[in-house]
């Protein structure tokens, strides 16, 4: 057997390189088996002994732990009004950040001059100040950029000493509430403090569940006490990627980049009526131009779900044909446990963007036949 | 049992042997999702590429371990590849070749050896 291509470093430990960062919860990764691989400058496990598999259905069926600690959270301070700061938030993208409720919590982009995506995130109007969570690989970047643009209306305070957690299922709700009963009134998208306990209703697997910012001091027995439950099981990156990959959401720097602009990347939703063309707020956002552009004209390629057919999977990167045309390039693809198939994304030109298209994708040289499918691929159970 | 370098094992079944991938491999490998398979009647040498697998963390090519025919192969892999990692010694073998010299064997590892390979 000869290695041909790897989608998830496999080093033990022992491999691991000097520079990396360590999460808080390392010693209960190892301790749990956990199969440490280097993502995103962190030390991280990608499965722990029930494997991606098992992992991936078990969250499906009842409840997922995650440790998310490597993104960023952020904290955004008014130095004045709370109005005049979410204005000049809304400066950096191109979403309805003033609109969002107190205790509400929603999806929002960078974006750049040339309309692209510079990183996504999720941020709260937590009544007095906005939490961020970004992108762990580029949370630097984005901590800069905030800063260098939010310093005269807002304090910039990357938040370094909370654990990041998520549990995600359909019966996180019955664990966590043991914990933290003040979560089960919560909607999705809603989010609440608790004591010294951050909760959102949100995720990246599709599925019902929250996360959790806490202090690193009280993490490792939080942690312990929900693994110590029935219900909940310690999930890795594989399938982390897997269960995001299913419910068709963009992983950065696969998906979406600086190059896909939010249209291109069917992120039209996260674009509200208020900063579009018309809106109160119209336009006002770094590559404005291109994107509302865009979502009046049409974008020239969009991202797409992809179906192959038989068993092998289409693993990103691979190139995508109409006959002998070159249609796009997938950007994400391997094998959805839970629809029991392989399932991809990418990006095809405009006029193959219909579902039920059928195209070509050069699998090791042979051209295996994709259909454009709808996404998400599992149906999500939000708790709307 | 014989075993290669490249963590496949050898089975003699009468004149023909049976080739699969070793406990440590399918382990190394994780969930296996697919399986691509030569076909039967395929005429080989050492080193080739003759089968792909899938797994959810890596793609990698099985070789045939000695120059000779591939004469049947385990199809149950194309709707199951699981079996790969539920059984990688039995249920879970790829395909058996007639070799052209099945002297070559005893060039091949023993399982001590092997064990001592992967330790």
């Amino acid at each position: 057997m000869r290695c041909r291509a790897v989608f998830y470093p496999a080093e033990s430990g022992a491999a691991l390189a000097d520079d990396l960062l360590y999460l808080g919860l390392n010693d209960l990764h190892v301790a749990m088996g956990g199969k440490m691989v280097p993502f995103a400058g962190y030390s991280m496990p990608v499965q722990y002994p029930a494997g991606v598999m098992k992992e991936h259905l078990h969250t499906r069926a009842a409840a997922g732990l995650f440790d998310v600690s490597h993104m960023g959270q952020v904290i955004l301070r008014p130095k004045g009004t709370y109005e005049a700061m979410a204005l000049a938030f809304e400066a950096l993208m191109p979403v309805d950040v003033l609109g969002v409720a107190e205790g509400r919590q929603r999806y929002g982009l960078f974006t750049n001059d040339a309309g692209g995506i510079s990183d996504d995130l999720m941020f709260a109007n937590r009544g007095d100040h906005i939490f961020v969570v970004v992108n762990a690989a580029c949370k630097a970047a984005d901590v800069a950029h905030m800063t260098a643009h939010l310093s005269g209306v807002c304090e910039v305070i990357p938040v370094t000493d909370r654990a990041l957690l998520a549990l995600q299922g359909p019966l996180a709700e019955v664990a966590l509430t043991r914990l933290v009963p003040e979560v089960a009134a919560m909607r999705f998208m809603d989010v609440g403090v608790f004591g010294d306990i951050w909760v959102s209703r949100s995720g990246y697997t599709g599925e019902d569940g929250f996360e959790i910012s806490l202090p690193e001091g009280q993490a490792h027995g939080f942690a312990t006490r929900l693994l110590d439950m029935p219900e909940v099981m310690p999930i890795g990156l594989g399938a982390r990627d897997s269960l995001r990959l299913e419910a068709g959401l963009c992983l950065y720097g696969h998906d979406i980049d600086t190059t896909t602009s939010p249209v291109e990347a069917g992120l039209t939703w996260a674009i509200q009526k208020a900063r579009r063309t018309g809106g109160a707020r119209a336009g006002g956002f770094p590559g404005a131009d291109r994107i509302l552009g865009e979502l009046t004209d049409g974008p020239a390629r969009v991202r797409v779900g992809l179906r192959p057919e038989g068993r092998a999977p289409m693993r990103d990167h691979t190139a995508l044909f109409a006959g002998d045309v070159p249609a796009g390039d997938v950007t994400s693809g391997g094998f959805g446990p839970s629809v029991e198939a392989p399932i991809a994304m990418g990006y095809v030109a405009a006029k193959y963007a219909e579902i039920g298209t059928k195209l070509d994708g050069e699998v090791r040289g042979k051209r295996m036949p994709v259909t454009v499918a709808a996404m998400p691929f599992q149906p999500t159970t939000y708790k709307r | 049992m014989k075993y290669t370098k490249e963590h496949e094992w050898l089975r003699v079944e009468g004149d023909l042997v049976v080739v699969g991938i070793t406990e440590h491999a399918a382990t190394a490998l994780g969930d296996v999702v697919f399986v691509e398979l030569p076909e039967p009647e395929t005429v080989v040498a050492e080193g080739d590429e003759v089968s792909v697998i899938e797994s959810v963390k890596a793609a990698s090519d099985i070789a045939a371990p000695c120059d000779g025919e591939i004469v049947e192969v385990n199809s149950k892999l194309v709707d199951n590849p699981g079996l790969v990692n539920e059984d990688p010694l039995g249920a879970g073998w790829f395909f058996k070749m007639r070799l052209d010299d099945m002297g070559v064997l005893d060039g091949l590892m023993d399982e001590d050896e092997y064990n001592d390979l992967i330790a």
